[in-house]
């Protein structure tokens, strides 16, 4: 049970995106195509060579679609994983055991999707939640009285962390302005070229209170794929490796998707936790010897919650670790360097997982003069979690 | 969204919930209890996540709650409610939680642990159930 049967044995080697826009004028087939096609190109890897598929469950492209598509001839491996975002490293961590055994040697990962000009995830319930299954009975609890988007739901959970530790509205803000300083200067991003100052966060419309707008993050429209190898086979191609040293998923007590209010504590994210320790487990690593971060960032409050169970900084203590200036460039723990979903764009937590290789690389647009040679990347909660550690080779 | 019909999904009733949504319709709140070790459980499931027991039946809420957190929605609206809405999540002194729109109380008045009343109102689709209401009497 030492869960370190396949760190370090698997590694990133491709990564591949369209651009992010609120419009992209194609197909989210075409879009899942042109990413994949990026990523391979960058890898240095031909299209016949593919032969595995991780994906999500909520991706609209199927694996065989854009493997006719593309021309892929064979298949081997192909696994989806559910919760959306909060499994948003799990396809990396499938990627990895299916090359590690041997099962696949190519396994591409991507998530593509119009997310602005096709159907909003801030709009209301998608369209699976009409449909009558256990799956998604847990609306009947929080749907009919007007929790209806992710926003609402988590809002709870933000005003209780508030009430407890003292944190406020301008507290969550700092996370919104640190990731637009970020996106002002990394020209993929939606917001390239447009900081925010904490006076127009607390000026921003509330959303659902204590969420203003400027928590929230963007709606897009866009493909990010990534190519897993083995490490052995990635040393040979065209990008340096960004080694997976540690893969995890996690579900806690009483979880429900975006409602685990059962929990007494309903401001803490044990499934975080759970992932957490598997991830320190498997790399080896301690939370103060990762070099930079990229946390999932669809809410503001959730970065700080994940900073706290993450064991960045102790509950309660965020606000202060992020006011000290630790998650600049230059701080101790660099975070969302590519602008993170608030400033980027939201590719559902995988163009984070991109950012992570491109800090492994040196190549991020804000990449700290500090070496950096593991990263943390996580993906969304208050849903089951998942989360990866990326590393240099050696 | 205010030309539209309700965004809100019908209600998903299954062999593991009918009986809370039928004693909604009748205006009482059901605890679903564990005859075998007595433990309460909401949301409805089919077995004791401490004992493992299928064997359950229901006891009637005190519906005297409590409140422990609530948002102020104002964006996106949908057609079933007004706005801002306030939507409550409350503790049950029987130990359970419950969500539920909040009623007749501003949002300035709103405070963790204030008691609230749980009582019953038509909602999207038709369906009764819960509404969180001021105390009617002193308690």
């Amino acid at each position: 049970m030492s869960g370190r049967g396949f760190s370090g044995v698997a590694a990133i080697a491709g990564i591949g995106a369209t651009e992010f826009s609120k419009d992209s004028g194609r197909s989210e087939w075409q879009l899942a195509c042109e990413c994949v096609l990026a990523a391979l190109e960058d890898a240095g890897i031909g299209v016949p060579e593919v032969d595995g598929f991780a994906l999500f469950t909520m991706e609209n492209n199927p694996e065989i679609a854009v493997a006719r598509a593309l021309g892929i001839p064979e298949l081997t491996f192909f696994s989806r994983i559910p919760h959306g975002g909060g499994g948003a490293c799990a396809p990396v961590q499938q990627a990895a055991m299916a090359v590690s055994t041997g099962i696949a040697e190519v396994v591409v990962v991507y998530r593509a999707f119009n997310e602005r000009s096709g159907h909003r995830f801030g709009a209301g319930p998608p369209k699976f939640a009409y449909s009558p299954s256990t799956d998604q009975e847990y609306r009947n609890w929080i749907n009919p009285y007007g929790l209806l988007t992710p926003a609402q739901q988590e809002a709870f959970l933000a005003r209780e962390y508030m009430r407890k530790y003292g944190a406020t509205s301008a507290d969550f803000g700092q996370v919104s302005v640190l990731s637009r300083k970020h996106a002002a200067n990394n020209p993929r991003a939606w917001y390239y070229q447009r900081p925010i100052t904490i006076a127009d966060h607390q000026s921003s419309r509330m959303i659902a209170d204590p969420l203003r707008l400027l928590d929230c993050c963007q709606e897009s429209d866009g493909g990010q794929a990534l190519v897993v190898v083995s490490t052995e086979r990635a040393r040979d191609l065209r990008r340096p490796p960004a080694v997976i040293r540690a893969a995890a998923q996690g579900v806690g007590p009483q979880q429900i998707s975006m409602s685990s209010y059962s929990r007494s504590e309903i401001e803490r994210l044990p499934e975080v936790g759970v992932v957490a320790k598997q991830l320190w487990r498997q790399s080896g690593l301690r939370p103060a010897e990762l070099d930079a971060a990229v946390l999932y960032d669809a809410f503001t409050p959730m970065v700080l919650l994940q900073l706290e169970e993450y064991g960045f900084c102790g509950v309660g203590e965020a606000k202060d670790f992020i006011a000290d200036g630790h998650l600049e460039v230059d701080g101790r723990l660099p975070m969302n360097t590519h602008g993170g979903q608030l400033g980027e764009g939201y590719i559902h937590g995988v163009n984070g997982i991109a950012e992570g290789v491109r800090l492994i690389r040196g190549g991020s647009t804000n990449q700290p003069a500090k070496r950096v040679d593991s990263v943390l990347v996580t993906g969304g909660s208050p849903v089951p979690h998942s989360a990866i550690v990326l590393g240099t080779d050696g | 969204m205010s030309h539209q019909s309700t965004a809100v999904p019908p209600l998903i009733i299954t062999e593991d919930n009918r009986f809370w949504f039928a004693a909604a319709e009748q205006g009482w709140l059901a605890i679903q209890r564990c005859t075998r070790c007595h433990t309460l459980r909401h949301p409805p499931a089919p077995c004791c996540a401490r004992c493992q027991s299928f064997e359950w039946d229901t006891i009637e809420s005190s519906r005297r709650a409590n409140l422990c957190s609530y948002t102020v929605i104002h964006h996106p609206r949908d057609t079933a409610f007004d706005y801002p809405l306030v939507v409550g999540l409350v503790d049950l002194p029987e130990g359970i939680r419950l969500v539920a729109d909040i009623v007749g109380i501003e949002p300035d008045e709103l405070v963790a642990g204030m008691e609230l009343d749980v009582t019953f109102a038509e909602h999207a689709h038709g369906a009764v159930l819960p509404r969180l209401t001021r105390p009617e009497v002193w308690r």
